[in-house]
């Protein structure tokens, strides 16, 4: 009888190259999916577990945001103002470069290129104080173009953006043939005509690259755009700004929109490849005499891959809006009216614990009791114990107000984080922090570990 | 016949290289003239000279009697068919032909008008749609050559433009090149460095070699009157023998060379004799002027040889020499002989009469050869085989 599955080393390795590749595509596309999820989920801080209710408010929070978007429209007109500026920069630099002297050319290159590798730090300061001096110069006022944030920003991204721009230029030009630009020439052409016949059609491929490149680059673009933006605000600097004061999943909704735009632009550009590639295939057995005639590539509204897509993305938007808006609030409500009864739970196991200790007469055993008890409690539920954390506790008063907002501070205020290093912890307790020292003793070891390491 | 174009005094250099040294060239209206050369003899270079790619460092360019110092390719009443065509991949045919008028401001239906009488012309009527990829190699030339003949140019100026097809369709296009030529009356200036296609379609030829015009004149004189070495030996095949001159007069010269004393034609150059007694020569005998001198068999050939030398005439010279492989290419065969002191086998073209040849590889034979035949050259540069 020979056995089903046999080891040997090339199974080995096939095995460990689907667990590389598996492990590799989760790190890259994990914490998008994270993010994904987070987006749909109700529960006020971007996360995935516990999955509360599917809901798709956070993309109504998301519209209705106004700082935010805002800042999504300077961004897109930043954006579009960056595209403006630095794809002809970079055209005509790409194209300088073709008609320097071959000698200079490394050197040219090398001081073209050069803001790609400065900091975007530094090219941000060093905009803002270029601008100030020129702006002082010439006297103009505050609030002057020189100091304005759009100006500004789009200067300063153009400054290395025009170089990735360049670069795209350059390796298309590369495929160009100057035989071409003579034919033109040639043929009595001048050289705006053949500029414009010419090369221009030749390089409109890398146009269209060169804008989505800069584009993106500057949509996505921090470290100059901090500086630049001066009193204005960009989606990433106004995202910033969120991050250090709290956020919500609405930015999980914005970046589920940008995927889902990325993805679907992706895979459009994908159909019209391949409907080109087979065109040029026919082209060339036309060519070859294999074909009769040449048959019409038919419109592009009729491909029915791209039709797919457009029901795909039609429906799962769809479903998605039902889904998302059918039940959420029983959901919720449900959700809510769980996390209450808890809260009434834990408050009256609180009272409990608090008669005993009042009480000294309390036995010990009864008093590990209830720790016990406490302690199961806190397993099944451990969601909801940032409610009962001291940092809670210190400076949300009205804790009763319902478990989003507590939930929104448990990752902050962790089990095993506060209660050490609170400064509650290492003085003695008394009675009005009452709560405060079950919850310590509930994790007596660590403390008593602390305090043995201290003295 | 006016000189349509003139280059006087021509030099072209790049640093220190020069690419084209004191060129004259006078080309009549309506000639077809092809520069002939290896490559790198500065031919393409003159090209770019007169369609205005780049400027000569000394000397005149002028087409139509006018100096076209300064004046741009653009300005120019000239058409460049390039090596490699350069046609505009992203236009059809029709917009490739007729890109000269467009840039001209021509509006669209004069244009299609235009390139539908074009495409009648290059026998590809109806094709105008398609894109130039779907075309083949001698489509696209004639569509190249179209393109061209619609800017109206005085001068059609071709860059090798035959090369880069293959055999049957280069001998093909050379006769439809000569037809559209003869159609539409205006001077081309062609380049080339298959003699084959300078000598059927030109009516002058210029042999360059090394930025330098060796000789100018139409294939019959380029061919049988070569006027220096370059030219003897880069224009079809010959056989050389070198040796000191011995005697000279207007007409022949005497040389004696490892191969015997030889006479030959004593080729002038602008009328004035090249050689003088002492001098190193060459002595060039092209293959189909070569004679077997003795009879078929070399025993007869001894016993007889008053008779056979007055049954093949007054030959001038006689070589003795041995035969070391023979090919037979139907209409010819081809002869391959070792003579004594000649490094380069010596070759004989004999046109196929029906008879065998009825000699045989190692045979010791005599060649023969008359003076007007072959011709006397002062030792020089030789073409690269």
């Amino acid at each position: 009888m020979t056995p089903r599955f046999i080891l040997t080393a090339e199974r080995v390795r096939n095995g460990f190259a689907a667990l590389f590749v598996l492990g590799f595509f989760a790190y890259l596309f994990g914490p998008l999916i994270i993010m994904g999820v987070t987006a749909f989920n109700s529960s006020a801080f971007p996360r995935m577990s516990p999955f509360e209710c599917f809901t798709v408010e956070w993309f109504d929070v998301l519209a209705n945001d106004a700082k935010l978007v805002e800042g999504l429209r300077n961004s897109l007109f930043i954006g579009v103002g960056v595209v403006l500026l630095a794809v002809p920069l970079g055209l005509s630099g790409a194209l300088m470069l073709t008609q320097v002297k071959e000698r200079v050319r490394p050197w040219y290159y090398t001081i073209v290129i050069s803001p790609i590798l400065v900091p975007g730090v530094v090219l941000g300061i060093s905009t803002l104080l270029f601008w100030d001096r020129i702006g002082t110069m010439f006297g103009a006022s505050r609030d002057s173009i020189f100091y304005d944030g759009f100006f500004l920003t789009i200067i300063g991204q153009a400054t290395f953006i025009s170089a990735y721009t360049m670069l795209v230029f350059i390796s298309r030009l590369q495929r160009f043939d100057v035989s071409q630009e003579e034919a033109a020439l040639d043929l009595g052409a001048t050289h705006v005509q053949t500029f414009r016949k010419i090369l221009l059609p030749f390089l409109k491929p890398a146009i269209l690259s060169a804008a989505v490149l800069a584009f993106l680059a500057s949509f996505e673009n921090y470290n100059t755009t901090v500086f630049t933006i001066v009193s204005e605000s960009t989606l990433t600097t106004f995202l910033a700004g969120k991050v250090r004061h709290g956020i919500n999943p609405s930015i999980s909704a914005l970046a589920v929109i940008i995927v889902v735009i990325t993805l679907l632009g992706a895979a459009l550009h994908e159909v019209l490849k391949r409907r080109e590639a087979a065109a040029e295939k026919e082209t060339a057995r036309i060519a070859a005499g294999e074909l009769a005639r040449r048959r019409r590539v038919k419109p592009f509204a009729l491909e029915p891959a791209v039709l797919l897509i457009a029901l795909v993305f039609v429906a799962g938007l769809g479903s998605a809006y039902f889904a998302g808006t059918i039940g959420v609030e029983e959901c919720k409500a449900q959700v809510k009216a769980e996390k209450i009864r808890q809260a009434q739970e834990r408050t009256r196991q609180r009272e409990a614990k608090a008669m005993f200790q009042n009480a000294p007469a309390a036995s010990e055993a009864a008093g590990q009791q209830i720790q016990s008890t406490d302690k199961s409690e806190r397993a099944g539920v451990s969601q909801f114990q940032g409610i009962f954390d001291v940092g809670n506790l210190k400076d949300q008063a009205g804790a009763d107000d319902g478990g989003d907002g507590a939930a929104q501070q448990s990752p902050l205020g962790t089990e095993n984080f506060n209660p050490i290093f609170a400064p509650q912890n290492l003085s003695p307790p008394i009675d009005s922090s009452g709560d405060n020292r079950n919850d310590n003793r509930s994790d007596g070891d660590n403390r008593n570990d602390n305090r043995g390491g201290d003295q | 016949m006016s000189a349509d174009v003139q280059l006087d005094e021509v030099w072209i250099r790049f640093g220190d290289f020069v690419a084209a040294r004191d060129i004259n060239i006078s080309i009549r209206q309506g000639e077809f003239f092809s520069f002939l050369g290896p490559s790198g003899c500065g031919k393409t270079t003159l090209l770019r000279a007169v369609s205005g790619f780049l400027q000569p460092s000394q000397g005149r360019v002028s087409i139509g009697g006018r100096d076209m110092a300064g004046i741009g390719p653009n300005k120019r009443p000239t058409a460049l068919i390039f090596q490699n065509l350069a046609l505009f991949p992203l236009m059809t045919v029709w917009e490739n032909i007729t890109f000269a008028l467009e840039v001209r401001g021509a509006g669209r239906a004069a244009r299609r008008k235009k390139a539908e009488e074009l495409l009648e012309l290059i026998a590809l009527p109806g094709q105008g749609e398609k894109m130039v990829s779907e075309l083949s190699g001698g489509q696209r030339q004639r569509v190249a050559i179209a393109r061209a003949l619609a800017a109206e140019p005085s001068v059609l100026l071709l860059d090798e433009p035959l090369s880069a097809l293959d055999l049957k369709l280069r001998q093909h296009m050379r006769t439809e090149l000569r037809a559209i030529q003869r159609r539409v009356g205006i001077t081309f200036i062609y380049i080339t460095h298959d003699q084959g296609e300078a000598l059927t379609m030109s009516d002058h030829v210029a042999v360059m070699s090394h930025g330098v015009i060796e000789q100018v004149g139409d294939g019959n004189s380029i061919y049988n009157r070569p006027e220096s070495a370059f030219v003897a030996s880069f224009v079809g095949e010959n056989n050389l023998f070198s040796g000191t001159v011995a005697a000279t007069d207007d007409a022949y010269v005497t040389v004696d060379s490892p191969a015997g004393r030889l006479r030959a034609r004593h080729a002038m150059r602008g009328g004035k004799a090249q050689l003088a007694a002492g001098d190193s020569a060459f002595v060039f005998v092209r293959p189909e002027s070569l004679k077997f001198a003795a009879g078929a068999s070399s025993a007869s050939a001894e016993a007889s040889s008053t008779e056979a030398s007055s049954s093949t005439g007054a030959l001038d010279n006689r070589i003795g020499a041995r035969i070391h492989q023979q090919e037979f290419e139907g209409n010819f065969w081809q002869v391959f002989c070792d003579v004594d002191g000649v490094d380069k086998r010596v070759k004989l073209s004999m046109v196929n009469d029906g008879a065998s040849m009825g000699r045989g590889p190692g045979e010791e034979v005599t060649l023969g050869f008359n003076a007007d035949l072959a011709v006397a050259l002062p030792q020089g540069e030789l073409a690269a085989e």
